[in-house]
Parts: structure tokens; C-alpha cells; sequence
């Protein structure tokens, strides 16, 4: 049977890295804007100075406040790795989870700004008003479309078929998209990217009946048209979804009615 | 205060929760109150697959996956709910993928299916490929997918709301469902929500643990409501530790990845699971994995400058394949080591993953005041239940599984209670003890910090009764358990404010850990066995003479004292066909 030496076993730089034993801290600031209308109607930007491994993640960096220095500081949060989409915020003026961006990954040099997402109403901190945002998911009707009889198995879909919508299926609903588009901080009525997303995940898929009517809806004057392609989506969307292509999808969908 | 009525209430919103709501909102007026928004729940994290015998890609049946669950669950498992799990499974999965569920598929356009660990052919003579699975986010489209479908129903939620007590009402001798009691984060306000029938589907206690892959927000709220309305606990001392976490971190890698043929290897690059598991090898089930690891770790085989973890080796899989099959564990190790999982091997731990036990109930879902009464109107699924269907060791894509066939059992029975049953009356003061705990902990001037104790208990915890526990392990972890329950009354909090007051609600999830890991260690000391994921290296044997048995543990408090202790009680467990067996992978 097989005991094979591990290929590269030992000797990958960054294997040794990862590897390395005792945690080294480095001292990082985190100016962190804060907002508690029962204190204040102001917002105010607070900074901490806290030790930290680099290879923590800057969830673990604000736990460190909440949990050592300042209980009040709030945010939400619950996997920690980057599935539940509960910590998108804005580090260092990009949209980001906090759980999924590690201290080394940006400059610990300098002051580490965070603050909530844009577009949204502010609540306390960090937290923000998701209704809207999850209204606009809701007005796409993001659920499966289909007529007839339902088959006794599966309905069969081939794995082409299946691949055609499988970048939009990874949406864990964050708003980190949503909240970092122009358009979306301009105008309350826009459905924004996350909701288009969803829609997108539906209209392609082999298997739905309700393409026409998603379509109609996104045809609308705050429906996809206001898209102005910044790209901000694509590049703060912490699931790697090609954002920018899938409205465009949309776009294009609704001018040749073929998906 | 404000007072709500509903048919139905739900207590959570992940995969059980919300498979549950979607039945119990078609027959019933109901609500949904859930401490994260939806899509938040950790069904979401779940990776590998769901288990059901579809035999689409080789010849399965529900016989073969009943017997694997019972064998997987060392014989602790009721075979009657194993049985109705493994037959309903193939429909749960057909359910899911008519609501839009984008599982991978065959050539021929049918849901693929993939190996995992403990599910054999023919009662145990090789690998069967059973796990229907999307990527390596299964339980991610499961959540997408139900709550997708909770729009399509219009399922009314109550985000951010915390339930912290669970109201009983004695009608005629009998103690009955009368509501809950709910915190609600965004202004403090305290809400009674008067319900026929109450489902628990609030998930598990992990976070007791250090090295674990649950949420943060793991924090046992539903076992705990219950419990300390002396409802008993099952079978708490079964906690399963999955074999593949990310060294230190606690992420989940899933065993779709050993499924997909990835290998475990020690410092030498040894396959060390031939020597523990000569046939199933990788893919014997997690305890006997978990065990295996951290006995190579032991004997001195661990990788890395501390020799404190082993390797999950993916290099000799095409990394075609790792992008299809498993995109999202690679990206881990990526982002989290710094790791290219294509060329070099991933360092791994066991990491503290599902607790077997929990509430008590019967097939439908009701929840038992005892071994066989039932609480009329109350439910619980998923997680937070005990069924028990996962025995002493859960076998892997058998929670995906539990959630939507107990989940959708429950929605369906609670709903139709629901219809035969008017109100119970509430109780006076319904809100008293929910107001008076937050307002303890706003007030209190204790010099004690949430923070400190949580890691105290946690390191407690995974130093004395994670894979190996022995008689003074798990002694010293009673002991310091009740100390810190001591200090626990000394807590206080920083944020005295009623708006989104996660700092008070952290001091509560703590109150409800402190006593899950006390009943967790209380019921293990008293189990002088080892089976499943309870491994007692003072009683290295099963023994199905004493111990083939569930523990059901109860709070007494001396009413004269107030003092507060655990009972232990145990229950038969329901066998039909299977007889108990020397287990071997």
C-alpha cells in the first residue's frame, strides 16, 4: 500500500509559513466610525490600538475591541469565514468582509479605517437598516418559476445547463455589492446589484418559467438600465461573482428575449 | 411589552427552521423568530452533501443507508427514526430540487452523487457514492433554496429577535406549550408571542468549544430555554469533533474532499488511516477518524514545528477537479493559510463540529417531558433535537438530511396541533424571567468580563472533554464549570443601552453555554463506556450491558435553597432489526 513522501513535503516556502509556531504581534490601529443615537446624533471616528497576529482576520481585530476594550462597539457577525454574509463593511474604503480579510492583507502600517456600508441607514455603529436591501431580493421573486405538473424524479438539467447560472448561485446576500454602487447611493429606487444577481440566477437556470416576468420587472426605469457598469461589484463581491457580466446578461437578455 | 398570538412559532431560521416554516405556513398562521436574518443560520456552512439513496449513479437503497446511520451512531441510534430518515431522505431530496435546489449533475442531467464517510454498499463492504451535493456548498443552496422558497410563501419573520424563555402553562396535570418570550436586538423591546405550538430549531452549542468550526452565534439558546424550564436534555455527552478543520482556526474542510479521494497523511506521508480502518480508510466515520489523528499526533507522527496537527493532502487530485467539486475549501485554505491546496498539503485538526444530543422527541418532531410523555404543542428539529437519529456519531451529509425531513415532520405536525388545539392560557407575568435576567445583567457593577469566562470555558473545554476524556478529565472540567458558573453571577456588561445590545445578548449566550457544558459534562462522567464521539480512555469498551441507553439529564433546584444540580436519568433505545455489532471501518 501506499506511504508515499508528500510531494513537496516540507518544502513549499509558504507551507513553512503557514506552519509557523508562535504567534508574532504586531500593534495595528483601527479608527473605527462610530454612531450611537442614544449618546449622540453625531457620528465620530474612535481609534483603538490593539495587538494583533497579521494572519488574524479583521473580525478578530474588532472581537479584540468589543471583547478587551469597548463592549458597546457593534457589529454583526456569525461563520467567521466568509459564507454568512453578516460583516460586510468597509475596510479601508472597500467594501469587504471582516472575516475574510486578514490584518496582513492590507497595510498594518497605517490607521485601518472601518466603517458600515453605504446607501443604507445607519443603525448603531457598524449594523445598518438590511430591509431595503432584502426587499429589493424579494422583488425579483427569487424563487423557482414553473407550470405544469411537477415530474415524480428530478427534473433532469444537464451539467451545461447547469454551469450556465452557476456563478450567480454562490450570493450569500451580503450587500457588498449593493452598497458599493454609485447608483445605488444616489437613488433609493434602484434594485441594485444583489437583487439583479438573484434575478439572473433564476432567468438562466434550464429549469424556470419565470424569466419573462423577472425580465419586465428589471425592464423598469429603477430596473437594470440604470446600471452605469462602475465594476464597484465585481470588485467588492467577497464570493468572486462576476457581478458586472451577470447584469449585463440581463441587459442583454431583455433586448434579444433569449436565455 | 408586547404581546403576539400565532398559530404556529418557530424558533430559528436556518435549514430546519425554515423547511419547517414553509409547511407550517401553508396550514397554519405562522412566525418565524430568528436571531440572524435568515440567510445567516450555519446550515449555510455546511459543505459536502446530503445524504439519500437515490441510486442514481450506483445501486443504493434506504435499507443500506439505515443500517450505515445505526452502525455510523454505534448503536445508540432509535432504528425506528433512522429508518423513517433514510426512506424520506430520497424525497427530501427530490423536494429540494423541485424549489430550485442547483445540485451538480450526471452526464444524463440527473443529481450526481458522491462518497462519504461511514456510507457503504451492503452493509459495509465498500464506499457508496449516496451524498447528493452542489460543489462543496451544499448547505448553502439548501439554505438559498428554503429561504427562496419562504418568499415564494410568504413566511412572516421576525429577524434579530432573541427567544429567551419558553412559557409552560399546567392545563389539567399537564404541562403545555403556552409561547415564548423574545428579545428584540434593535430596541430592547420584549416581546410575548402567545402560540398553540412552539418549534425549537435554533441549532447547536459549539461555541462552548475553542477549535470549532460553528458560528459565533452557536450558543445552544433553545436547549438552554427549555432545560431551565425542566424539560429534559438527551444524550449531551455525544459531541462529534469533524477530523478536517483548518489547523487552529476550526474551519470546516469538508469530508467531500477525502470523498472527492483526498488522503489524510502524518509527518512521514504515511496514509496512516489503512492501520486504523483497513477498508472504509479515510472515510471510516469522523469519531473513529478524529481519534486516529490525534493518536498519531500523540505518538509523536504530527506535522508542523509543534507536531500538533496532520495533513489533508488534495495534490494528487487534478485541479480541475478541485475547482469543480470543492472551489470553496481550497479558496479556505487560500485565504486563511495562505496555502495553495494544488501543490502543497492543507494542515488539518479535529475541530469541535455537531452536538448529537439535545432536546428530546419522538418521530413527529414532539418534544418529551420525560422517557415517553410528551409537552403537547412543543416541537423541536434539527440541531437542537435529539431524535435520535445520529446516536453516539452523526454520520456526515445526515444533518443536511435531518433538518429537512424532521424539520418538514415537524412543520407539518405542530401546524396541524395547531388546528385541533385552541390557547393555552399565558402565564401571569409571562415576561418576568426574561426581564429580570437582562435587567440583571444591564445593572450589574460585577467586575467579572463575558469574555474572560467564555475563553476560560472554552479552553476548559477542549483540554477535558474533547476526543479522549478520561474519569479526572472530566472531573476537572465539572469542577471548573462550576466555578465558573460562580463568577458568571458576578458578570458584567459594557453597553447599558437597549439599541442593538449585542454585548448584553453575548452575556446571555454565555449564561446558556455554561449550563449545556455543564449537563455535557455531567452525563459524560457518568457514562463509564466509550462509544461513538464519547471516548473514555479509563473505559475503552462499549458496553451495551450498562450503557446502551440514552442519558436524559434534568435540572433540580432545591426549593428550599435554590440550589441548582443535574439529574440523570436514561432512556431504552428503539431497536427493530439491527443487532448490535462489534463496529469496524
Amino acid at each position: 500500500m501506499s506511504t508515499p513522501t508528500l510531494q513537496g513535503h516540507g518544502h513549499s516556502s509558504a507551507l513553512d509559513a503557514a506552519e509557523a509556531g508562535a504567534a508574532h504581534l504586531i500593534t495595528v490601529t483601527l479608527r473605527v466610525r462610530r454612531f450611537n443615537p442614544e449618546v449622540s446624533a453625531d457620528a465620530e471616528w474612535v481609534d483603538y490600538r490593539i495587538p494583533i497576529d497579521p494572519k488574524e482576520r479583521v473580525l478578530d481585530a474588532l472581537h479584540k475591541v468589543k471583547w478587551e476594550i469597548d463592549g458597546t462597539l457593534t457589529f454583526r457577525r456569525s461563520c467567521a469565514h466568509g459564507v454568512c454574509g453578516s460583516d460586510a463593511m468597509r475596510i479601508n474604503g472597500r467594501n469587504r468582509l471582516a472575516c475574510k480579510t486578514l490584518i496582513k492583507d492590507i497595510n498594518p502600517e497605517k490607521p485601518i479605517t472601518i466603517e458600515p456600508i453605504k446607501g443604507l441607514t445607519v443603525l448603531k455603529d457598524l449594523v445598518v437598516d438590511m430591509d431595503p436591501f432584502f426587499q429589493a431580493y424579494r422583488d425579483v421573486m427569487p424563487f423557482l418559476i414553473t407550470k405544469g405538473n411537477e415530474p415524480t424524479r428530478e427534473r433532469l438539467q444537464s451539467a451545461e445547463d447547469r454551469a450556465r447560472f452557476d456563478d450567480t448561485t454562490k450570493c450569500i446576500l451580503c450587500a457588498a455589492c449593493t452598497s458599493s454602487c454609485p447608483v445605488y447611493w444616489n437613488d433609493g429606487q434602484y434594485f441594485g446589484p444583489a437583487a439583479i444577481v438573484n434575478a439572473h440566477r433564476f432567468i438562466f437556470d434550464s429549469r424556470d418559467e419565470g424569466g419573462e416576468q423577472r425580465l419586465e420587472i428589471l425592464n423598469d426605469k429603477d430596473g437594470v438600465w440604470r446600471c452605469r457598469t462602475t465594476f464597484n461589484c465585481t470588485d467588492a463581491c467577497p464570493r468572486g461573482i462576476e457581478v458586472t457580466k451577470a447584469i449585463a446578461e440581463v441587459k442583454r437578455a431583455l433586448i434579444t428575449r433569449r436565455y | 411589552m408586547q404581546i403576539h398570538k400565532y398559530d404556529t412559532v418557530i424558533v430559528g431560521a436556518g435549514g430546519a427552521g425554515m423547511r419547517a416554516a414553509i409547511e407550517a405556513t401553508k396550514r397554519s398562521r405562522t412566525a418565524v423568530l430568528t436571531k440572524l436574518y435568515p440567510t445567516r443560520s450555519h446550515t449555510g456552512a455546511a459543505q459536502g452533501g446530503m445524504a439519500a439513496a437515490l441510486a442514481n449513479v450506483e445501486e443504493d437503497n434506504w435499507e443500506w443507508h439505515t443500517f450505515d446511520t445505526i452502525k455510523g451512531g454505534d448503536y445508540l441510534v432509535d432504528q425506528d427514526a433512522a429508518e423513517i430518515l433514510a426512506k424520506e431522505a430520497i424525497d427530501a431530496v427530490l423536494d429540494l430540487e423541485k424549489m430550485g435546489l442547483p445540485f451538480n449533475r450526471t452526464p444524463e442531467g440527473r443529481i450526481d452523487q458522491r462518497r462519504f464517510g461511514g456510507h457503504t454498499r451492503n452493509h459495509g463492504e465498500a464506499a457508496v457514492r449516496r451524498a447528493c451535493y452542489a460543489a462543496d456548498r451544499t448547505g448553502h443552496m439548501i439554505l438559498q433554496t428554503l429561504y427562496q422558497n419562504c418568499v415564494k410563501e410568504g413566511v412572516e419573520f421576525f429577524n434579530e429577535f432573541y427567544v429567551l424563555d419558553q412559557l409552560l402553562t399546567e392545563v389539567d396535570g399537564v404541562k403545555r406549550s403556552a409561547g415564548v418570550v423574545a428579545y428584540e436586538l434593535a430596541t430592547g423591546e420584549i416581546h410575548v408571542f402567545q402560540a398553540k405550538a412552539v418549534i425549537y430549531a435554533s441549532g447547536g452549542t459549539g461555541k462552548f468549544f475553542k477549535v470549532t468550526s460553528n458560528a459565533h452565534t452557536l450558543t445552544g439558546d433553545g436547549q438552554a430555554a427549555v432545560y431551565r424550564r425542566g424539560l429534559p436534555l438527551e444524550d449531551m455527552e455525544f459531541f462529534q469533533f469533524h477530523p478536517t478543520g483548518i489547523w487552529r482556526m476550526g474551519i470546516l474542510l469538508t469530508e467531500g474532499a477525502r470523498g472527492e479521494g483526498g488522503i489524510l497523511r502524518n509527518k512521514d506521508g504515511e496514509r496512516f488511516m489503512e492501520k486504523y480502518a483497513p477498508v472504509m480508510k479515510d472515510l471510516a466515520s469522523r469519531d473513529v477518524v478524529s481519534r486516529a489523528i490525534y493518536t498519531e499526533i500523540r505518538e509523536g507522527r504530527g506535522c508542523g514545528p509543534e507536531g500538533d496537527h496532520v495533513y489533508l493532502d488534495l495534490t494528487h487530485l487534478p485541479p480541475e477537479q478541485l475547482d469543480a467539486k470543492l472551489p470553496d475549501i481550497t479558496e479556505f485554505a487560500r485565504t486563511y493559510l495562505g496555502i495553495e491546496p494544488y501543490t502543497d498539503p492543507i494542515p488539518i485538526q479535529p475541530t469541535a463540529h455537531y452536538a448529537m444530543g439535545g432536546i428530546p422527541t419522538n418521530v413527529q418532531g414532539e418534544v418529551l417531558a420525560d422517557n415517553t410523555t410528551v409537552v403537547p404543542g412543543l416541537y423541536a428539529a434539527g440541531e437542537v433535537a435529539c431524535v435520535s437519529v445520529h446516536g453516539a456519531n452523526r454520520l456526515g451529509t445526515n444533518s443536511l438530511l435531518d433538518i429537512n425531513v424532521f424539520g418538514r415532520r415537524s412543520g407539518i405536525a405542530a401546524a396541524e396541533y395547531a388546528h385541533a388545539h385552541d390557547f393555552v392560557p399565558l402565564p401571569d407575568n409571562p415576561a418576568e424571567l426574561v426581564v429580570s435576567q437582562v435587567e440583571r445583567l444591564r445593572e450589574s457593577t460585577g467586575t467579572e468580563r463575558v469574555a474572560d469566562l467564555r475563553r476560560e470555558l472554552q479552553e476548559c473545554m477542549d483540554a477535558n472533554v474533547m476526543v479522549f476524556r478520561t474519569e479526572q478529565t472530566i472531573k476537572t472540567a465539572v469542577e471548573k464549570i462550576g466555578e465558573l458558573r460562580e463568577r458568571y453571577r458576578n458578570v458584567s456588561v459594557q453597553d447599558k443601552g437597549r439599541r442593538f445590545n449585542t454585548d448584553l445578548l453575548e452575556a446571555v449566550e454565555l449564561g446558556n453555554l455554561l449550563d449545556l457544558a455543564e449537563v455535557m459534562a455531567v452525563s459524560a462522567l457518568a457514562r463509564k463506556e466509550s462509544r461513538g464521539g464519547h471516548y473514555r480512555e479509563d473505559y475503552p469498551n462499549r458496553d451495551d450491558v450498562n450503557f446502551m441507553r440514552h442519558t436524559m439529564a434534568y435540572r433540580e433546584v432545591d426549593e428550599a435553597t435554590g440550589a441548582e444540580s443535574i439529574r440523570l436519568d436514561y432512556k431504552p433505545v428503539v431497536q427493530t432489526r439491527y443487532q448490535p455489532m462489534e463496529r469496524k471501518y
